[in-house]
């Protein structure tokens, strides 16, 4: 940790002014040389980061929990990110400490302010017009998506790329059971959507394409040809992506997607076993009368003062009811204020700084396990970010199990498919330590 | 309550013109001062094959949201598109600027279900 001293040149020579002494080194003459510090500040280390100090600390630890214990590389939309302190610290402040909206939202200015911000920043990323103030997690994000577009366009077709999280997918069905809605999974071919099929599809009676970047495998898919497939038709294009990755993608607003929805666990959120998790949700301004949940507009009171209040909220909660798109009244606030805290914390340079970083270890884990006896790279991509998915001639099942007993966590995708995940924390020591273990392993 | 004798009226208080087979659809006078202001219009697709009675739509207003229905069976040929950015004009023209969308009618025997100015006046009173 760096050290903090409030004093800059101008204040110190204002004391030393004051003082009628020219310099610090006149200040402590009366200290004999042979009884000086020499190096920097006592001969201290020039210090560590706080992510190495837990690392540090925990080490020091015999209570270990089964994550602490192993190396996570496990991810598929939930990341082992760090999550710095000071937004713990912000979070449980009495003033926030809320899952909720508050019930007299106009009273509590300050919830509202942040989640004003949390949406400028998902409109920034998402590169659309608006955004709500949050969903419960990506998965059911991506069923108000489909629902948005079945009720947009009155189509019934919802086309679902196969390269998007499965889970989701099964959220989606559950979601829409009970609705007029054709589910279709769209081909795959070598680890993206296959585009050639996908074009001899009549986009006619389709209410939209779900397509992920990253996709489900970790590689790069291309929103625009799939825009492009949509442009003289009604149908919706619904991007799913992680928000981290997302910073240094074409963004959906630029590759004229009209629904973007991801997963926000990444931004300042823990893994807690599993959730809460935190659903972003963006669209295009024309969507807006059908746009799911909450929304905090800014405006003005009486007085020409500026201050926040919820915008449409009475149409899905006190008005529409039977005839909304949703009723989905409630959003995570606990955890969008933790992603406004950390976006923040990280800003606009930090967020492409962190995805380049997990950019490069995971090519160089890629580097290293492509040249292991039994593992392949995924029909050789490497237009992934911070995940990969590696064929294996050995059982993947069996594969992941021994890995968790050896302290080793990573993702078991299909019969002879593994998924790894590279997060900032994972340090060069700890992608050694998984090639080695790849390396080893015999069934 | 201004109630025009040379339009036909339906019980869900909406009005209709009819002019060969194309049939002009708004609300009546009674109806938007009951939903009160207006602030948006939820059309049926433009080319939407609707059945009589069948919801094409909705008001939106204020405080509550009432269905369009469809006067008749037919097509649906023109929607009034002022009323996207205004849709006050409902509430302040509901027979002339407040129009809300043409049709064409696909059976004009159903035209004989449709309401006198008298029978409306009964029945909203």
């Amino acid at each position: 940790m760096s050290h903090y001293i409030p004093k800059n040149k101008k204040h110190e020579r204002e004391i030393l002014d004051k003082l009628e002494i020219s310099s610090f080194e006149e200040l402590i003459s009366i200290i004999p040389n042979n009884l000086r510090v020499k190096d920097g500040v006592l001969g201290l280390d020039k210090g560590i980061s706080e992510h190495e100090l837990n690392v540090y600390i925990e080490s020091l630890s015999n209570d270990k929990d089964v994550l602490n214990n192993a190396i996570c590389f496990s991810g598929g939309g939930v990341y082992d990110h760090f999550v710095p302190k000071v937004i713990d610290f912000i979070s449980s402040r009495s003033e926030f400490n809320t899952a909720y909206t508050p019930y007299q939202p106009e009273v509590s200015q300050g919830t509202l302010q942040y989640v004003y911000e949390f949406q400028s920043m998902i409109c920034e990323l998402s590169g659309l017009d608006i955004s709500n103030a949050s969903l419960y997690d990506g998965a059911s994000a991506l069923a108000e998506a489909c629902s948005l577009s079945l009720s947009h366009t009155r189509n019934k077709k919802i086309l679902i790329s196969g390269m998007v999280n499965p889970l989701y997918v099964e959220v989606v069905k559950t979601y829409l059971k009970y609705r007029e809605a054709d589910i279709e999974i769209l081909p795959v071919i070598d680890g993206i959507t296959d585009i050639d099929k996908v074009s001899n599809i009549n986009m006619e009676d389709v209410a939209c394409i779900v397509i992920q970047s990253p996709n489900f495998y970790g590689y790069i898919e291309n929103w625009k040809k799939y825009s492009a497939l949509l442009e003289h038709h009604k149908g919706l294009l619904v991007s799913v992506s992680d928000p981290i990755s997302l910073s240094i993608l074409e963004s959906p607003g630029d590759s004229n997607a009209d629904i973007y929805v991801g997963e926000g666990q990444s931004l300042g959120n823990h893994l807690s076993y599993g959730g809460p998790n935190l659903g972003l949700f963006s669209i295009k301004e024309n969507l807006k009368r059908k746009l799911p949940g909450r929304v905090v507009g800014m405006t003005t009171d009486m007085n020409d003062k500026k201050g926040f209040v919820l915008t449409l909220q009475t149409r899905e909660q006190h008005i529409r009811r039977s005839k909304a798109t949703s009723n989905i009244c409630t959003n995570q606030g606990l955890l969008a204020l933790r992603a406004v805290v950390y976006m923040s914390l990280l800003g606009k340079e930090g967020m492409p700084k962190l995805a380049k970083l997990c950019f490069d270890k995971a090519q160089y884990a890629a580097d290293q396990i492509s040249g292991l006896d039994g593992f392949e790279l995924f029909s050789n991509r490497r237009d992934f970010i911070k995940e990969f998915t590696v064929e294996t001639k050995h059982s993947a099942q069996k594969l992941c199990q021994f890995s968790e007993e050896k302290g080793f966590l990573f993702d078991c995708v299909d019969k002879n498919l593994i998924k790894f995940s590279f997060t900032e924390k994972r340090s060069k020591e700890d992608i050694d330590k998984l090639v080695k273990f790849l390396k080893t392993y015999n069934e | 309550m201004d109630l025009p004798d040379n339009i036909k009226y339906t019980e869900d208080h909406e009005w209709v013109d009819i002019n060969d087979d194309i049939a002009t659809v708004g609300i009546t006078d009674f109806a938007q001062s009951e939903l009160g202001d207006i602030i948006f219009v939820e059309f049926p697709d433009e080319g939407m094959a609707v059945e009589q009675k069948e919801s094409i739509g909705t008001l939106e207003a204020v405080k509550t949201v009432a269905d369009i229905f469809s006067p008749l069976s037919g097509e649906i040929l023109e929607l009034n598109e002022d009323l996207e950015s205004n849709p006050e004009l409902i509430n302040e023209d509901p027979y002339k600027g407040g129009w809300i969308l043409k049709m064409k009618v696909s059976n004009l025997e159903e035209v004989k279900t449709l309401l006198s100015n008298t029978d409306y006046e009964k029945l909203i009173k």
